[in-house]
């Protein structure tokens, strides 16, 4: 079984090698023209406060790892088992199918990882010496991050699942939209606190709590929620999320 | 180890409409719907399959298109869950031990469903990856088999821009790279031209020498007649005939078949042409026509236009059938496999 596994994780890789320059700019140029535009613009001229860009780092992050982690397990998926099916030949590898879709979602936390790492780095060149990071969590911001992953592979592998080929352009305007507008990646959860209902209805966006761990590790002294809270979230989205996915992938793969 | 083929009883009922993958070719299924509730028909796909395929042996199942062949093939190759029955490939249930089966089988679908990330020689080493073979072992297999495929000039580019035969092929290339000792065939030869079709009836045989097992479908006379060395007669999802394609011939009353169409009802030429000698049935057909199994052909037809002429029938069409399993399909479901 394993090594099935690994094959089919050393054929995504290399896919995944062979776009890296195109994967690249997918997951760098939104993040960094909304970093510059509300980091360097906004903070420049004086719209917004300096310590802005400390609530925007984190956040930005956050949105790639989980776009690019959704985006990467979810939309191979809906073409190759509605189009192309090309999945078929790794349907058919000597491993039970439960693994195959466990591997797009390592797979999916991989790319997530790389994109949050890339965008934290360029973000931070580019918004220049007065953005402050704590790094001195490095545990904690490890296992949120992998939850963050897991979180944004295992959505990915039920979206994949679920949605129709020709529905992926609802599914940016329903699911991803909002996830991303109200996912806390621009302002704080607390800022929510004027729109009581709201600020209660956000919680069931798992990319809240992506938003509110990493920047209660990486700017602690922004106002977050508790780093309990987001890793009880964040694990139970983790979970819920695997098995809804795994459900939905065994009835796309046996009819 | 070789190894044989065993369905019991196998059923497999959709309650909703069946997915594409897997099982190409069911727009056309007979829709036999008996509503359970309002809105959910369910179409019988399989109806009672009990197959046995020795290990060895080029085994094909003959059938029109939604036939149940496809389904047949998907049960086998764990795609398709049945809703009762079992299913062996060698020794192993597969639906209970679905890895040891796919260990031993190897899949050319309908649909080519090569990895169009991919070039054509990776789309064979990964598979021989996926499959556990060494990397040595890999690169071999995957040379050896781009030349018997005529592939080598294309190894290294990507299959977006190949031709459906050249697709076709690369994807039995793909079937053969671990070696299965079952191979699956889901309507190989649709869609190529006469000079690819030989070379892959070729490369079927040779495989099977090797004491590989071979299960096609097909609704190609010619081919089944052509590599099988026993066929099923498949129609809604149910096998009608099973046999060597000669013993299945010998099967059709006569051998010869004679199909009429009238322009009007004609019960006094019906009776007529059942004392012509030779006939040794006489059948209606949907409606206006019918189809005489005789001993002879061509003969008859003088006969026929006589008898017609006399009783003031107009003939509107006639069209004579040598023996073969066209005839044989004809004569169990009173259709023409092309219908």
């Amino acid at each position: 079984m394993s090594k099935t596994f690994f094959a089919m994780l050393a054929r995504d890789w290399h896919v995944a090698r062979r776009n890296s320059i195109a994967l690249m700019l997918q997951t760098l140029l939104q993040p960094m023209l909304l970093v510059f535009v509300f980091g360097n613009i906004m903070t420049g001229s004086g719209m917004i406060a300096r310590t802005y860009k400390n609530i925007l780092l984190p956040g930005v992050m956050a949105m790639s790892m989980v776009l690019t982690g959704v985006q990467a397990v979810a939309m191979p998926l809906i073409a190759e088992f509605q189009f192309t099916h090309e999945i078929e030949d790794r349907l058919l590898a000597p491993m039970r199918i439960g693994w195959l879709a466990v591997e797009k979602v390592v797979a999916g936390m991989l790319q997530s990882l790389v994109a949050g790492a890339v965008v934290a780095l360029s973000a931070w060149l580019l918004l220049g010496t007065s953005v402050r990071l704590d790094f001195g969590h490095p545990l904690e911001l490890a296992v949120v991050a992998l939850l963050v992953a897991l979180a944004a592979g295992a959505g990915g592998l039920t979206l994949g699942c679920s949605v129709g080929q020709t529905q992926i352009g609802l599914m940016f305007t329903l699911v991803i939209a909002p996830m991303i507008f109200f996912g806390c990646a621009y302002y704080p959860w607390a800022s929510l606190a004027p729109h009581p209902f709201l600020q209660k209805a956000v919680l069931v966006n798992p990319l809240v709590y992506a938003s509110e761990g990493l920047r209660g590790i990486l700017s602690p002294e922004v106002a977050h929620l508790p780093a309990a809270a987001v890793i009880g979230a964040l694990s139970l989205f983790d979970v819920v999320l695997l098995g809804a996915g795994l459900f939905r992938f065994h009835r796309k793969a046996i009819s | 180890m070789p190894a044989g083929i065993r369905t019991l009883d196998l059923r497999k009922i959709y309650n909703s409409a069946p997915p594409a993958a897997a099982i190409g070719g069911f727009a056309m299924l007979p829709f036999r719907s008996k509503p359970k509730r309002a809105g959910r028909p369910n179409i019988i796909a399989l109806d009672g399959i009990t197959l046995e395929i020795r290990a060895g042996e080029i085994f094909g199942l003959l059938g029109p298109n939604g036939a149940g062949k496809s389904t047949t093939v998907g049960v086998l190759t764990t795609r398709v869950r049945p809703t009762s029955g079992r299913a062996w490939v060698g020794p192993h249930e597969v639906w209970k031990e679905p890895v040891a089966a796919k260990r031993l089988i190897g899949v050319v679908p309908q649909r080519p469903n090569l990895d169009f990330a991919l070039k054509a020689r990776e789309i064979l080493l990964f598979h021989g990856a996926y499959f556990g073979q060494g990397a040595r072992e890999r690169a071999e297999r995957a040379s050896k088999l781009l030349a018997l495929f005529k592939l080598e000039d294309r190894a290294g580019d990507f299959v977006r821009g190949f031709s459906g035969g050249m697709m076709q092929r690369l994807s039995i290339a793909r079937a053969m790279m671990h070696d299965p000792e079952v191979l699956f065939l889901d309507e190989p030869s649709a869609g190529l031209d006469p000079q690819t079709r030989l070379l892959l009836w070729d490369i079927v045989r040779d495989y099977n020498r090797g004491g590989k097992t071979v299960l096609l479908t097909t609704h190609n006379m010619e081919e089944a007649d052509a590599l099988c060395g026993r066929i099923a007669i498949i129609d809604h999802g149910r096998i009608i005939a099973i046999g060597t394609p000669e013993e299945l011939k010998q099967s059709i009353p006569g051998g010869h078949v004679v199909r009429l169409k009238f322009r009007a009802p004609a019960p006094v030429l019906m009776e007529k042409m059942k004392e012509f000698a030779g006939v040794r049935e006489v059948r209606p057909s949907d409606g206006l026509g019918a189809d005489l199994y005789a001993d002879r052909g061509g003969p008859l037809v003088a006969e026929i236009a006589a008898a017609a002429a006399a009783a003031g029938v107009d003939i509107s069409d006639i069209h004579i059938s040598e023996p073969s399993l066209e005839t044989l399909f004809l004569h169990h479901t009173g259709r023409s496999l092309r219908d």
